[in-house]
């Protein structure tokens, strides 16, 4: 197989990250603006790369957990990228692309797939795992920002501003951010969800619904409700709802890690 | 092609002398008129800010070394003693005028280091004085590069980008917790000149909605009707805490006015939004431990103190890159000021030399019997195509080389060594 693509996916992230840390640290605007740049790059090839892979095996990129990892970080930066754009906010670039670049590098590090190919196919198959791998990129994003809403929130009332500080988000746009990123995620995963039972039931197959997947996927789709509402009350507003906003995404962790590869009978990587 | 500044600034001269050198609009005009009117200067411009007041020209070509005559026209245009402004005002020539405009534009001369109000009132100046018609090629050249300076610095250096004065931290601070401070409301408490700092910032900013309370209501009206502001009755805390993100408060009084009770009532009352306390009194007007309640973030006088040091120190870790821009820029003016006068060099040695050729062929081809006319038109067009050769190769070189203008440092000395002094350009 030709790794340019590969070669170029991981020269684009790191040079943006870089990139994103001297604009951070020394508040160069162009630096920030040539960070951008690169991930847009590191977007396009990482794309080619997943589709010169699935050709090459003649299968879905979630095919294993090579494609799903791969596809996890594509669809995080995607989702950073579209934040990043909407908001005009390039100082969380530093904080999300090592997040992009462990994902992709893992995926090139994880062990060969012996696993039988998944059972079902098809257009709503594709779907329902493309949507609930964004939704869990999605939420990666708010687990991110939620870290860097608590970060600033310590410096603040430390009276401790160092130099990254002033080039921070303001609290109330991370959180305004952060919500986003949940929503985004909620609306993923509900329809993904609802897309995974009936390609399921079109491949006529009968799963048990106690598998342990789809009840993670419940406490996850509860959990984000919850932090929802919660994000804008009174007693929760603040640090107290981006806590929560990292508790659920250890959920998500476990869901994607533990559940899928040691319990779900249904679901692998995804 | 001379340039001259003239001027005095808070380095060099006690507030006393500055206030006495200050232009105001009608004064800058009728100091440039005059200046050109009396043929000390033939391009002029005036800049004048509550800390320099200083003179930019270009003099007529015949007049080298026009600085003290300018002292002296300063002394009399203000009617102060020459004296007196011997020992404030600096002159500075060339290379050092440019290099000065540049470090005051990128705010490196500023009282305030990196200030960003110093940009604007050079643009304003070259503004004026352009309208007017007292700049030529060479000062619109040269604050055209000056602003372009300012510009650079700001945005490739962090040389102004924090806050230098308590005031603008606290607003600044305020704009880390909530962004864009147009959707937002703040309540000062005092009237006093502290208070109007922060309340003239936060106008700056946009703030949604202003409110003063003060235990003189007459005093909170004034500063409330100033800024489009509202009036609160000193003691209705209820009222005046439910709806506030910022608080200011800069009042006289030995105990603290807000107490964490208050500020937890307030608190449960505005459901728990962020609420940004600065603490500018002194005694301390807010309870220390207001700062421990959720979602509250307070500042007082020396927390505020802290971070002004802080940025002091940031903003002169800035001042080598900032200062690589003005240099660069320094060289670019210079660079271009070389071609036009080299140019002009070129242009009037190729003038001499026409007409060296004309009186070469009237005292010596003329003189010889046996050439035809069609011998010495032959004879004229081949010196004319040796001429052109000599001289235009160089003058291209000249204009296409930035290297070779920059090694020509004397000007001057080609005028001295190939031309008259009244054919020097």
């Amino acid at each position: 197989m030709n790794h340019t693509y590969l070669i170029s996916t991981l020269v684009a992230y790191v040079l943006s990250f870089v990139l994103y840390v001297l604009s951070l640290k020394t508040g160069k605007v162009l630096a920030g603006r040539l960070g951008t740049l690169l991930l847009g790059i590191g977007l396009v090839t990482h794309y080619f790369a997943l589709l010169e892979r699935s050709r090459g095996l003649h299968t879905v990129p979630y095919h294993d957990l090579y494609g799903s990892m791969s596809l996890f970080g594509w669809l995080l930066a995607v989702t950073y990228l579209s934040l990043e754009l909407y908001h005009q906010q390039r100082s969380v670039g530093a904080f999300v692309l090592p997040f992009i670049l462990v994902f992709f590098l893992a995926a090139h590090l994880a062990p060969p797939d012996r696993m039988p190919p998944p059972t079902a196919h098809g257009v709503v198959f594709a779907l329902h795992v493309t949507l609930s791998i964004l939704a869990y990129a999605a939420f990666a994003l708010s687990f991110v920002l939620s870290l860097i809403f608590l970060g600033e929130q310590r410096l603040l009332r430390s009276h401790n501003l160092g130099n990254v500080v002033w080039r921070l988000p303001p609290l109330e746009l991370l959180e305004q951010m952060s919500r986003s990123g949940v929503l985004v995620g909620l609306i993923s995963i509900a329809v993904g969800t609802a897309l995974g039972f009936a390609a399921f039931d079109q491949a006529g197959e009968h799963n048990s619904l106690f598998d342990p997947k789809y009840i993670i996927t419940l406490v996850v789709l509860a959990l984000y409700v919850i932090y929802f509402r919660l994000a804008k009350t009174a007693a929760w507003r603040g640090a107290r709802a981006s806590k929560l906003c990292i508790f659920n995404f250890v959920v998500v962790v476990l869901s994607f890690t533990v559940v899928n590869l040691y319990l779900s009978h249904s679901h692998r990587y995804f | 092609m001379e340039i001259v500044l003239v001027g005095l600034n808070h380095r060099t001269a006690p507030v006393e002398v500055r206030e006495r050198v200050s232009f105001t609009a009608e004064q800058t005009q009728r100091a440039t008129e005059e200046l050109r009117a009396r043929g000390i200067l033939e391009e002029t411009l005036v800049l004048s800010t509550c800390n320099r007041s200083e003179v930019y020209g270009v003099p007529p070509e015949s007049s080298h070394g026009c600085a003290p005559g300018l002292s002296s026209f300063l002394s009399e245009f203000h009617a102060v003693k020459l004296d007196v402004l011997n020992g404030s005002l600096y002159h500075h020539y060339d290379r050092d005028a440019v290099e000065h405009l540049f470090r005051v534009s990128a705010g490196l001369d500023s009282m305030v280091l990196g200030e960003a109000e110093i940009l604007g009132q050079v643009r304003e100046a070259y503004r004026f004085a352009h309208e007017h018609g007292a700049t030529g090629p060479v000062l619109n050249r040269m604050f055209q590069g000056a602003l372009e300076v300012g510009k650079r610095v700001r945005t490739e250096t962090e040389l102004g980008a924090r806050p230098m004065s308590v005031a603008s931290a606290g607003v600044k601070l305020a704009e880390r917790i909530f962004g864009k401070l147009t959707a937002h409301r703040a309540l000062v408490l005092g009237a006093g000149t502290i208070s109007e700092q922060v309340v003239s910032q936060l106008r700056d900013k946009g703030i949604a909605h202003l409110t003063v309370m003060n235990r003189s209501r007459e005093r909170a009206e004034g500063l409330a009707q100033s800024y489009g502001g509202q009036v609160v009755g000193w003691g209705a805390w209820d009222e005046a805490l439910r709806t506030p993100d910022v608080v200011v408060s800069s009042v006289s009084s030995d105990e603290p006015v807000l107490l964490r009770g208050m500020i937890e009532k307030a608190m449960a009352a505005r459901g728990n939004r962020a609420l940004f306390l600065m603490d500018l009194g002194m005694p301390r007007n807010i309870e220390e431990a207001v700062g421990d309640l959720y979602n509250v973030y307070l500042y007082n006088m020396d927390n505020l103190s802290d971070i002004v040091n802080q940025n002091r120190a940031a903003r002169e870790n800035e001042i080598p890159r900032a200062e690589a821009i003005v240099n660069e820029h320094v060289g670019k003016f210079l660079s271009w000021q070389a071609s036009v006068e080299l140019v002009g060099v070129v242009e009037a040695l190729r003038s001499r030399m026409r007409d060296e050729r004309a009186a070469f062929i009237r005292t010596r081809v003329e003189s010889i019997s046996h050439l035809t006319e069609a011998d010495r038109l032959r004879v004229e067009s081949l010196m004319d195509e040796m001429l052109e050769k000599l001289l235009l190769e160089p003058a291209q070189r000249l204009r296409s080389e930035k290297e070779l203008r920059r090694k020509i440092h004397n000007v001057e000395a080609l005028r001295d060594m190939f031309l008259r002094h009244e054919e020097k350009p």
